[in-house]
């Protein structure tokens, strides 16, 4: 595309992330003029995730672009815990499958991934592409005409593009700025708080059973002081990173700092006997749209402006599959087919959401809509974990003495923890959600 | 640092920073925090920015990990301004 004078850019994609470097790189390789802000001194150094990539999104932008990537292990093993206060019920699913089939050049499904090396190496992508990579960049505000975003403003220089991607994460001060929508609600995301312990691969192999090149991913409940959420533990190379979520708006009303909650869960004698013997490295913290489809804002562009990723809040926790970076990738490829398909700045915006529907972003979205009314049966954070873990200790104890009836001391446990009134009412929201 | 449980201070030593020092990036008037009854920011601010100091809401910007937690959970206007570091200050992540 022609450009009326040099400072011009067809794109200035705001934010390298996986949703921005994904536009970026797509555009850049259409041959388009592009400029990828980002704040950090490098991409990546802002960010944090738990650490997973589901590995279709990186095929949907080019086939085999994954193995360039700097992933850390293919995710063979999914692991469900559940704590009581020193016990652990632990669900260990194996499948090589997941893994891939590297003599056919199968991506694994997906991949343990840490932020740091994982947008670096595809905002260089970009770069390679031809996209201009402008790191230590702020983004101070839009320029706007005639009620058409025409670029953005980095302290007192201002610079012009066809189009801005607002790909600057969930707190999008872009999207507001664009007035498209207000901050965020406090109970439609949640504040993760992580820890990556290096270890040696020799440790980790052995202590999650996998190879070098396989990884275990785990999900934990009953270790949030009741407060709707979970926690997380990914392997990669040479270390693992460890975290719990929580709905920012109950941690907000309770009794305790969720730093302590965190460091409490992180010592809890199933999780120690992990991390044992490691080596803490980072601490880090992030915001995560846990909300679903119904918190994505009713309008994601205006003329000559369009937001991706994190910041249109796009994200699908079911408690078991946290998917986020995959739905970035999606979201800014979606973008840049948009921008490459129309000439028309009014035709674009309503483009991007038809590739939102075409790459099945949105179908994936709504499948799981109404999920999350599942986190409000609040006895799934505080309740059910620790029914499982008596019920087990019932089961599994010996002790000499005259066992009870085992449906009768089964049921006694069940009791103790919830009524059958709750058992009903919990399970008929379930089955709703469902 | 080996595996225990760390105090606040003991985790925000794991990260880098570089503090812009005598220009926060986010301001917050605590006159504002005085009338919010549960002040979340206590509770759920990562790095703990967020304190107690005899009755009132201090805040220290220095070990902030850019999260928005705040600005999200803060209902009655004590977050008067919330923006990222300028450039080149703030975290920076190596390992997340």
């Amino acid at each position: 595309m022609a450009n009326e004078n040099e400072d011009k850019f067809d794109a200035i994609v705001v934010g390298a992330g996986p949703a921005g470097s994904a536009c970026a790189y797509t555009l850049a390789k259409a041959g388009r003029n592009v400029l990828l802000l980002e704040r950090g001194n490098s991409a990546g150094s802002k960010n944090v995730s738990g650490g997973r990539l589901y590995t279709y999104a990186l095929e949907l932008v080019e086939e085999g672009l994954y193995q360039r990537a700097p992933l850390q292990r293919k995710i063979v093993r999914e692991q469900i815990m559940m704590l009581g206060a020193e016990s652990a019920m632990t669900v260990d699913y194996f499948n090589p499958a997941f893994g891939g089939n590297d003599a056919e050049k199968k991506a694994a499904q997906s991949y343990s991934v840490v932020r740091a090396s994982l947008d670096e190496w595809f905002a260089g992508e970009a770069e390679t592409a031809g996209a201009i990579l402008a790191s230590g960049q702020v983004v101070d505000g839009l320029i706007e005409e005639n009620g058409k975003i025409v670029g953005i403003k980095v302290g007192e220089d201002e610079m012009r593009a066809d189009l801005v991607v607002a790909a600057d994460g969930v707190n999008s001060l872009l999207g507001q700025k664009a007035g498209l929508f207000p901050d965020a609600s406090s109970h439609a995301v949640g504040v993760g708080v992580k820890e990556t312990i290096e270890l040696p691969d020799s440790v980790i192999n052995a202590r999650f059973g996998v190879t070098d090149a396989e990884g275990a991913a785990r999900v934990a409940i009953g270790c949030t002081d009741g407060i709707s959420g979970g926690a997380f533990m990914y392997t990669n190379k040479g270390s693992l990173s460890l975290g719990i979520v929580f709905n920012a708006d109950q941690a907000g009303k309770q009794k305790r700092h969720i730093q302590d909650i965190f460091q409490d869960f992180k010592m809890h004698p199933a999780i120690q006997a992990l991390i044992e013997g490691g080596t803490s490295v980072e601490y880090g913290a992030h915001l995560v749209p846990e909300n679903g489809y119904d918190s994505i804002p009713k309008r994601l562009y205006r003329d000559g402006f369009l937001v991706v990723g994190d910041a249109a809040q796009f994200g699908i926790n079911t408690g078991l599959i946290i998917r986020g970076m995959d739905l970035a990738i999606v979201s800014g490829l979606a973008a840049a087919k948009a921008a490459l398909k129309t000439t028309s700045p009014a035709d674009l915006g309503p483009e991007y959401m038809r590739q939102l529907d075409e790459l099945l972003l949105m179908a994936n979205q709504k499948a799981y809509r109404n999920f999350h009314h599942i986190f409000e049966i609040n006895r799934i954070f505080h309740g059910y974990p620790e029914l499982a873990n008596d019920a087990l200790q019932f089961l599994f104890t010996v002790d000499g003495k005259v066992p009870t009836p085992m449906l009768k001391g089964l049921l006694n446990t069940v009791r103790k923890h919830a009524s059958y009134g709750q058992l009903a009412a919990d399970g008929w929201k379930a089955f709703r959600a469902l | 640092m080996t595996i225990k449980k760390f105090s606040p201070e003991e985790l925000l030593a794991l990260d880098k920073f570089a503090v812009d020092e005598g220009k926060p990036h986010i301001l917050v008037d605590n006159k504002y925090c005085a009338k919010c009854e549960i002040k979340p920011c206590l509770l759920v601010c990562p790095a703990r920015c967020y304190r107690l100091k005899d009755g009132n809401v201090s805040f220290e910007y220095a070990g902030c990990l850019e999260c928005g937690t705040c600005r999200v959970v803060c209902k009655d206007g004590g977050v008067t301004s919330w923006n990222y570091p300028r450039a080149t200050f703030g975290v920076t992540f190596r390992c997340s």
